[in-house]
């Protein structure tokens, strides 16, 4: 890792920080395109949510109202950074790192984010180098207190790299996440949401992926009191092909969200967004909101956007609304499913008649249902933690499973572990 | 030598307005080890419900009767207990487990199964010798559980089950249906290879006579309209074949 102290901008474009043009104010009336959405960097562009706003709406408001303020969020939270030595890694005011190009703040939490972050980190992975390590950020909130962040993940043309952004400890954070992926670039970047209970968190993610790049964005949110991580995604040239994944565990009281926004405006780009989540417990409550515009002139588009809810108890409920806007027919394909289910009776049968307790095969199957997006992370030791956390929570409504079989499902040969994707 | 006794057992199964239709109506049956028994009948006639009933699937209600093994109430134990105790149910249609490995699933049940994690070395052999007897790609245990599995692929996975698993008893459900006639003979070989190398007793559930080419039954039950209509040996399967079942289906 190298830490660069001098505030040379390496980016000649400076951010905007007036609203775009076509923005029309912070109105309560419907947008007729997803398009049409508001994104300022001036927090008084955007009312603080009344909870009637379309984007809002289920969103628990009064939980989350220390993010809307724009006073008193100015604190930072303890980020920590590590990573490969060729990753260089830098601090500053959002100017001095040269962020916001690839960032537009799309809602009140995120311009007020902006606007009190004076400790914007920069993590840059040079073109061309290929990271053998994951760079890890850690960002630690304190109970009490309200914080603020940016970070910038500038990855170069043809570098490959994963960024594992891990959020834990308590109080209220808003953090703006901005990716910006270069030509022929490969770049995953994982957003865990491991808050302590009592956690806020609201977050806005955007990723621009250059032309003939690939980005991959992954949330996993199994913490905290209310999250709401909205992934923005658009292409900066052709060719681009990206994924919006994510997995969530609701328990009792809990309200995880998390809202994307696909815009393709380039030519044969490519995206794939996949949501899955499983709750239990009185009040958890998950929001899925699935955004993809294909614009007039995104010819050779193909997208699918899908989401997968596993309701494991009564008094939990999953909100999941896709919507796609197509604006020209020249494209490759483009769809959407969502569900929202119980455990399948026939799959516990199955398992059962194999002698698998029924806790035991409850954790099978959701394992299972986890297993494939969990494992994209390519990192065996974090997706072992992360199913491990998963089994916790499953243990507060199903104990008493069999000790052996514990011991099996954090044995190395698991499907978790053994997934190893190029792309 | 273990003996499964099925007793005078009827079920029911609820129906769509809320009321319960009668399956079984007093089904007597006794296998002991080594046996194969076929259990023959049209459609309808209560053959599958007979094999769910024993395997213990929710929704079926024994109204009356008895299921016992080696004296023990199969009835009052969970489907796991079940399955433990050392009953084995083939389906014919066994579903998709996403994200569960076909290794991961073996393991999991032979460790539930046994009480105990299969020592690693031998394992993995038997999985393998078991798979390549199958016909069955190595490449099939990365693959999840019946996903995307063709008909063949499935009896496969579900006869390798009983194969690892070395029940007492198996039920095989319609184990022959959809397959073609060599994968019928790749099946076919599994469920003998268990009858040579271990003292499963078979219950072999079947429609047409043409599995019962590849394994010869010592008892062959007729199941007309929830019960046993006509029991006999190997003959009666012969007999069949040349009059079907239409003869029953007069009397009943």
């Amino acid at each position: 890792m190298t830490a660069v102290d001098e505030t040379t901008d390496p980016i000649t474009e400076t951010p905007p920080n007036a609203a775009r043009a076509h923005s029309h104010g912070a109105g309560t009336v419907p947008d007729a395109s997803r398009a049409e959405r508001v994104t300022s960097y001036d927090v008084a562009d955007f009312a603080v949510p009344g909870g009637r706003e379309e984007e809002w709406k289920f969103s628990p408001l009064k939980v989350l109202a220390p993010l809307f303020a724009v006073a008193g969020g100015d604190e930072t939270a303890a980020v920590e950074v590590s990573g490969p030595d060729v990753v260089e890694h830098r601090t500053g005011t959002p100017a001095e790192i040269g962020a916001g190009p690839g960032f537009r703040p799309g809602d009140r939490a995120a311009a007020a984010s902006w606007a009190a972050t004076t400790h914007a980190h920069l993590v840059r992975i040079p073109a061309e180098a290929e990271l053998d390590a994951p760079v890890l950020v850690t960002v630690r909130g304190e109970a009490g207190r309200t914080t603020s962040g940016h970070l910038l993940v500038e990855a170069g043309h043809h570098s490959k790299g994963l960024v594992v952004l891990d959020h834990v400890g308590g109080g209220a954070h808003r953090g703006g996440v901005e990716v910006r992926v270069g030509d022929g670039a490969q770049i995953t970047v994982v957003s865990l949401q491991e808050w302590d209970d009592d956690a806020v968190h609201v977050g806005q993610h955007d990723v621009v992926v250059g032309r003939d790049a690939f980005a991959r964005h992954i949330a996993v949110s199994l913490g905290g009191r209310a999250v709401r991580i909205s992934a923005n995604l658009r292409y900066a040239g052709p060719g681009g092909d990206a994924q919006l994944l994510g997995v969530y565990f609701a328990d009792a009281g809990q309200h995880l969200e998390h809202r994307q926004f696909v815009d393709h405006e380039a030519t044969n780009c490519k995206s794939y967004v996949e949501y899955k989540g499983a709750l239990q417990g009185d009040g958890a409550h998950a929001v899925w909101i699935g955004d993809v515009l294909i614009r007039a002139a995104a010819e050779g588009t193909e997208t699918y956007e899908l989401n997968r809810n596993l309701l494991l108890t009564d008094g939990a409920r999953a909100d999941s609304v896709p919507n796609l806007e197509i604006e020209t027919g020249e494209i490759v394909g483009a769809g959407h499913a969502s569900a929202t289910g119980r455990f399948d009776d026939e799959q516990l049968f199955y398992l059962q008649s194999r002698g698998m307790p029924e806790a035991d095969a409850r954790r099978l199957v959701v394992r299972g249902f986890f297993a494939d997006i969990i494992g994209r992370i390519g990192l065996p030791d974090l997706a072992d933690r992360l199913m491990a956390t998963i089994e916790t929570e499953l243990a507060a409504t199903m104990p008493g499973a069999h000790d052996a079989l514990q011991a099996l499902a954090t044995a190395p040969a698991t499907p978790t572990t053994s997934t190893t994707e190029e792309n | 030598m273990a003996t499964l006794e099925i007793r005078d057992l009827h079920v029911t199964v609820a129906e769509a307005d809320g009321g319960a239709k009668e399956i079984l109506r007093g089904v007597d049956l006794t296998i002991r080890s080594g046996e194969v028994h076929a259990i023959m009948g049209p459609n309808g006639s209560g053959k599958s419900t007979l094999a769910y009933s024993i395997a213990g699937h929710p929704k079926y209600t024994v109204t009356s009767g008895t299921v016992t093994l080696d004296g023990e109430d199969v009835l009052a134990m969970s489907v796991d207990e079940r399955a433990r105790a050392g009953l084995f149910l083939a389906m014919q249609y066994p579903v998709e487990v996403p994200g569960v490995t076909v290794s991961n699933f073996l393991r999991t049940a032979k460790t539930a199964v046994d009480g105990e994690a299969p020592k690693l070395r031998t394992w993995v052999k038997d999985v393998k010798q078991a798979m390549d007897d199958l016909r069955m790609d190595a490449t099939f245990a990365e693959r999840n559980v019946n996903e995307n599995f063709s008909g063949g692929e499935k009896k496969r996975h579900e006869i390798l089950q009983m194969e690892l698993l070395k029940p007492k008893f198996a039920v095989l459900d319609e184990t022959d249906s959809g397959l073609d006639v060599d994968a019928l003979k790749v099946v076919s070989e599994g469920v003998n290879r268990s009858l040579e190398r271990t003292d499963v007793g078979v219950l072999l559930i079947t429609h047409y006579t043409r599995i019962l080419r590849y394994i010869t039954p010592q008892f062959v039950h007729v199941f007309v309209d929830g019960r046993v209509a006509e029991q006999g040996g190997p003959e009666l399967a012969d007999a069949l074949e040349e009059s079907g079942y239409d003869r029953y289906l007069a009397k009943a």
